[in-house]
């Protein structure tokens, strides 16, 4: 039985073998995109055959219950002339048929029983990286020293995806690389090291999810969640939140690139020495076009899915900047909204830091026909932190 | 319209008083086929509506990036369309089938409890008005999906507490249904009419109105926290304040598992009267169908967790739901094996209903397999919140639980109006309809698996293709449903005559053939003769 199993799902996998060498990634594209994807770990490879063990088994049924079916409907009809039977039941006949599907239960929970303590079994992981979902974006923070211990950033789509994804854009989605699933920091993993994956998230529900990793989970803020993976290719793995959570669940892709150890380590090394270098100055003051200009990439990469580009919002659920209160009234109040947050709006002080908050606040008492004329500078955020 | 009430020519006409004229009519009845038309038309309406709001969904997917509209009203789209078709396309229309046909089925003149049977009713309208309303809210409608999730269905701006009141009246309306059919089925049988004699289309009404009974007040429970979350300080799914969202998903599926069985089972009952009709042979198994339905009912209220292996739960929990879940296909199986039996060596012949009923085995057996495979909770982990499910649920509840009810008003329209249905057109409703419902949900298996999650609006280009496939089928889909709303308005106003037995051999199947086609306006003013009873199989 299980050798034909083996045998049917090394048949299903060359038929659509052509479909998988075309991405090399294993996912399917256009009419090819058909089957769960074979996967890079060892959770996924279980899922897999354990989903071809499944489906060949229902195919089996099937084939048994629609040719008994089409079998009657071929012979058993009054146009052919036969007098209906009179028998309206069978007592072996039902026995029998509540048995066997049983039967067949029980040889479908062994191996999922122990696919599934496979899945749960996080001990012994080499490193933790924690994920926590944003409306709509993920964080990164790597917690083991000497992999990563420090390296904490956001990951949201990227540019050229989310200008092609706007309604009524005119571009072509097939001209983007990766259209939906391409973001501008993808996180970075290293091959063949059991990494376990910590799951929470800052405002709703999302799920992480990486089709070729073989599971997902939800992200739930207030609690955490975790899995493992070990990836034994080097390459680039892409998912997406699959969790609704709010107007733009469908622009929060997952990108994952794994690398060999020697490369992760430089990375990790790079990672660590930027994240020096990159230290924002806060004491350099900036004229109002600096912040400004400025003020505006930070607000279409962080504000704009909510109160809209143009800054008028959504009546009832995303408040305008233009002519709000807050970004016309007293400059502390502001900062302290891109700050703290309240109820729907996120708190920004882990996504922003205080370059990027002045000059977002900046942008937005100047812009929007706000005119306020101020103009914040880094060094006056700390004192409201 | 007058469904009951123009030709009381036949020896029925001996009942002194008829129904009042006019619009009065519909807002004071307490007949139970008036209630019935009420109800059906009521179903039909918002399955228009509620498909409307699929087609948005469907175009917006047809291509690649963002065409129509914008993501937070495709949200609003999905969530309104499930609510919509669950509570006010599907629910009505068996509880308008159980209004007209349970008194009929079980020789009694009327329902049990006529007067609450009206405000079951008439609640729904304003339920819908309400629930459509929220639509033009500041926010808009809810957008969290169907199952209003935490802390998502929070963000909602004004439509929050309409949509929570909606499912309050819709609960209520359920819930007297549920006791109206019991009560009924309980006290009205006619003498010789014992509960195994009963039809299983009454047999599964009356377990689904346990059911009904048994949910919906959990249902608003959950609600209710939400908006006492929302509006008077309370945490229950607020982890800040010592809450947890995944409670309300324990609490939502309490109620949403047995809610699918509630869409599926009386179909069980449509489909196991009509099988055994055109196979001119008795339903195979009647008792094993009864325990069947019965297992299957009280399964669903410990299998909920399957809807959240995702979630974290500890992996006790999730081999126990794994376990559980699976254990449904056992009597399942012994159904769709049964309506098999009945048909070999019957002497078959393939009218609308018949061609309905065959579709609804094959089609929903799909959906069962695809169910099967989703209750092995580590495959699960790659299928749930994708195209998968969607194909699973649509198959479930489309050629399922919408076949049935095509089936049924093809089955007993001819009862009811009293004049045949243009069968032609009822076939090629029957071919557009089942062809196009493979063309649009078939292909999103195909896609779940490959990658795509559910509830997006736009999606990576390499799953374009199945997507414009799917959305040319929902939209031939959606139009020949038009063809069904002519079938049945011509069949009111006229055509060939019915008898009353209507088909060939149908008196031996239940007692509703032996009462005039279209029936008297009450039905069973003296019970059936003993004999009539103890001769049906």
């Amino acid at each position: 039985m299980k050798k034909t199993l083996q045998l049917l799902t090394s048949f299903w996998s060359v038929i659509w073998g052509v479909a998988y060498a075309e991405t090399g990634t294993g996912t399917g594209v256009g009419w090819g995109a058909l089957n769960l994807p074979a996967g890079v770990t060892p959770d996924s490879h279980d899922i897999h055959d354990l989903h071809m063990t499944i489906l060949w088994i229902c195919v089996a049924i099937g084939v048994l219950v629609y040719g008994i079916l089409i079998y009657s409907l071929i012979h058993h009809r009054k146009s052919k002339g036969v007098e209906p039977a009179k028998f309206h039941e069978n007592t072996v006949l039902e026995v029998v048929w509540t048995i066997i599907p049983f039967v067949i239960l029980i040889a479908m929970a062994v191996p999922a029983t122990k696919v599934m303590m496979k899945v749960y079994d996080t001990s012994e992981s080499e490193m933790s990286i924690k994920v926590t979902g944003y409306q709509w974006k993920w964080r990164y923070e790597y917690l083991t020293d000497g992999l990563g211990k420090g390296i904490d950033f956001f990951s949201s789509l990227d540019a050229k995806s989310n200008e092609a994804r706007q309604l009524g854009s005119k571009i072509d989605p097939s001209t983007v690389d990766h259209y939906l699933l391409n973001v501008d920091n993808p996180l970075v993993i290293p091959a063949n090291k059991k990494i376990r994956i910590l799951l929470t998230a800052a405002d709703v529900l999302h799920a992480w999810w990486v089709p070729e990793f073989g599971w997902k989970k939800d992200a739930i803020p207030g609690f955490v969640t975790d899995g493992w993976i070990k990836v034994e290719q080097p390459g680039i793995y892409r998912g997406q939140c699959a969790e609704l959570c709010g107007r733009d669940h469908g622009f929060m892709p997952i990108v994952v690139v794994v690398k060999s150890e020697a490369e992760y380590k430089q990375w990790v090394a790079e990672q660590l020495g930027k994240k020096e270098a990159n230290k924002p100055d806060i004491s350099k003051s900036l004229t109002l076009e600096e912040l400004n200009a400025k003020g505006k990439e930070v607000y279409a990469a962080n504000c704009a899915a909510c109160h809209m580009p143009n800054g008028e919002g959504m009546a009832g659920t995303f408040p305008a900047i233009k002519g709000s209160k807050v970004a016309t009234g007293p400059i502390a109040d502001h900062v302290k909204m891109v700050l703290h947050g309240k109820a729907a709006m996120p708190a920004f002080k882990d996504q922003l830091n205080d370059v990027e908050t002045a000059a977002v606040v900046t942008y937005q008492r100047n812009g929007f026909d706000n005119n306020k004329g101020d103009s914040i500078q880094p060094a006056d955020i700390q004192a409201y932190k | 319209m007058s469904v009951a009430t123009h030709d009381d020519a036949h020896a029925h006409d001996h009942h002194d008083h008829g129904p009042a004229k006019g619009f009065m009519r519909w807002v004071t009845t307490t007949n139970h086929k008036d209630i019935g038309t009420l109800y059906l038309i009521t179903g039909l309406i918002m399955f228009f509506v509620g498909g409307a709001m699929a087609l948005v969904i469907r175009a917006e997917l047809f291509e690649p990036g963002l065409q129509y509209v914008d993501p937070h009203f495709f949200n609003q789209m999905t969530t309104l369309h499930a609510l919509i078709m669950v509570f006010g396309a599907v629910m009505p229309a068996f509880a308008g089938l159980a209004n007209w046909m349970i008194p009929m089925m079980i020789g009694a003149p009327d329902m049990a409890l006529p007067r609450m049977n009206n405000w079951s009713f008439w609640l729904l309208p304003f339920s819908f008005v309400m629930l459509a309303s929220t639509l033009f809210m500041d926010g808009g409608a809810a957008a969290a999906g169907w199952t209003l999730y935490p802390p998502l269905v929070l963000q909602t701006g004004n439509a929050l507490p309409f949509t929570v009141f909606t499912v309050h009246m819709l609960g209520m309306s359920s819930i007297m249904a549920a006791i109206n059919i019991i009560v009924t089925v309980f006290n009205m049988r006619a003498p010789g009419m014992t509960m195994m004699k009963l039809p299983l289309f009454v047999w599964t009404w009356v377990i689904t109105a346990f059911l009904l009974i048994a949910v919906m007040p959990v249902f608003a429970g959950a609600v209710t926290m939400l908006l006492t979350d929302k509006f008077f300080g309370t945490s229950f799914f607020n982890a800040a304040g010592g809450g947890d969202p995944v409670l309300y998903q324990h609490l939502f599926w309490f109620f949403g598992h047995p809610e699918v069985y509630i869409l599926i089972l009386p179909s069980f009952g449509i489909i196991s009267s009509i099988i055994p009709t055109f196979s001119r042979k008795p339903l195979f198994g009647y008792a094993s169908m009864v325990y069947a339905t019965s297992a299957i009912g009280l399964l669903s209220f410990i299998v909920w967790a399957h809807h959240q292996y995702t979630v974290g739960m500890p992996l006790a929990g999730e081999l126990y739901f794994t376990y559980a879940t699976m254990l449904i296909a056992v009597p399942t199986g012994v159904k769709v094996f049964n309506w098999l039996a009945t048909m070999w060596k019957g002497a078959m012949t393939f009218e609308t209903p018949m061609l309905f009923a065959i579709a609804f085995v094959v089609l929903f057996t799909m959906g069962g397999f695809t169910g099967l495979m989703m209750s092995i909770s580590p495959a699960d982990l790659q299928y749930h919140d994708t195209y998968f499910i969607v194909a699973h649920f649509h198959y479930v509840l489309v050629p399922g639980a919408v076949f049935a009810l095509f089936a049924a008003t093809y089955y007993w329209l001819p009862k009811w109006t009293g004049h045949m249905y243009d069968e032609r057109l009822g076939q090629l409703h029957f071919w557009l309809t089942t062809i196009s419902v493979n063309i649009c949900f078939f292909p999103q298996h195909f896609v779940g698996l490959a990658g795509m999650p559910r509830r997006i609006p736009d999606y990576a280009v390499q799953f374009a293709e199945f997507n414009a496939m799917s959305s040319v089928g929902a939209f031939v889909f959606g139009f020949s449903q038009l063809i069904f709303a002519y079938v049945i308005y011509k069949a009111i106003q006229g055509g060939e005559k019915a008898t009353s037995e209507v088909w060939e051999g149908a008196e031996a199947h239940g007692l509703e053939w032996h009462l005039s086609s279209p029936p008297p306006y009450h039905s069973w003013t003296v019970a059936p003769e003993k004999e009539i009873i103890s001769d049906l199989h």
